[in-house]
């Protein structure tokens, strides 16, 4: 992306809707339980906020929010988190992904099926936000060495 | 070929909107999506899940029990497609600039 808008209005007016829309996709997520949403609704809900920032500043700013090279890693942690979950079940006793099996003390396994479906929407939510973004990153950066 | 283009497109409508005036209507209680029991009398599964979502895990979102507990490996395998659009974007885009520099 080498041109970039050089407008204060466009940037500006970025600033002032990416924060709403991250913290309308992390109610996206958390509120998933209650209302229509989950993981891959808010991680492209957060993913559309970087994405905003990234469009109107160009790749300076961009940098301080969220770099390229951690991208990659925030895919692979969100991945881990949904299959440490189901792994961590199964170690306890029960099947892959049973969460009422899940080693957290104090509460029964109906809260910890509720506790399990919260954890894995939080990874599936970092994994798609990630993703998204590393292939926003990845065709920029071919679109300028091309 | 244009005519013979158009020609086979309104042939698939015509076949589609056929199709269509076949299926059941909606919001009828005697179809077969509606009933607790399927043709071969065994118990279907969205019943169940109308029924005890709520006891089993104590959300009110159906959909949300359903995608990440019932069918949390169906899931699972969805985030295992998207990571690896992610990554598949990584090696060719990637490899494209190396090579041309």
């Amino acid at each position: 992306m080498r041109s970039q808008f050089n407008s204060p209005i466009i940037v500006l007016g970025a600033r002032f809707l990416a924060p709403y829309i991250m913290v309308f996709g992390l109610y996206v997520i958390f509120h998933g339980h209650y209302s229509p949403g989950g993981g891959f609704q808010g991680g492209a809900l957060l993913a559309a906020a970087i994405l905003l920032i990234r469009v109107a500043t160009g790749r300076r700013v961009s940098r301080l929010q969220l770099k390229e090279f951690a991208t990659t890693p925030l895919a692979v942690i969100g991945v881990v988190i949904y299959f440490a979950t189901g792994l961590t079940a199964m170690i306890a006793g029960g099947y892959f992904l049973d969460y009422g099996q899940l080693p957290i003390p104090g509460m029964d396994p109906v809260w910890l099926r509720y506790t399990g479906i919260l954890i894995i929407e939080v990874g599936v939510g970092l994994a798609v936000t990630a993703i998204l973004v590393m292939i926003f990153d990845n065709m920029v950066k071919g679109e300028d060495y091309a | 070929m244009k005519y013979l283009k158009a020609l086979i497109m309104v042939a698939f409508a015509v076949l589609l909107i056929y199709a269509a005036s076949d299926l059941p209507y909606r919001g009828d209680p005697d179809n077969r999506m509606n009933q607790e029991r399927s043709m071969i009398n065994t118990p279907v599964a969205g019943s169940y899940y109308i029924e005890h979502a709520y006891h089993d895990a104590h959300t009110p979102n159906i959909v949300t029990v359903v995608l990440g507990d019932y069918r949390g490996v169906d899931t699972f395998g969805e985030q295992i497609v998207i990571f690896t659009a992610g990554m598949i974007t990584m090696l060719v885009l990637r490899r494209s600039r190396r090579r041309n520099s």
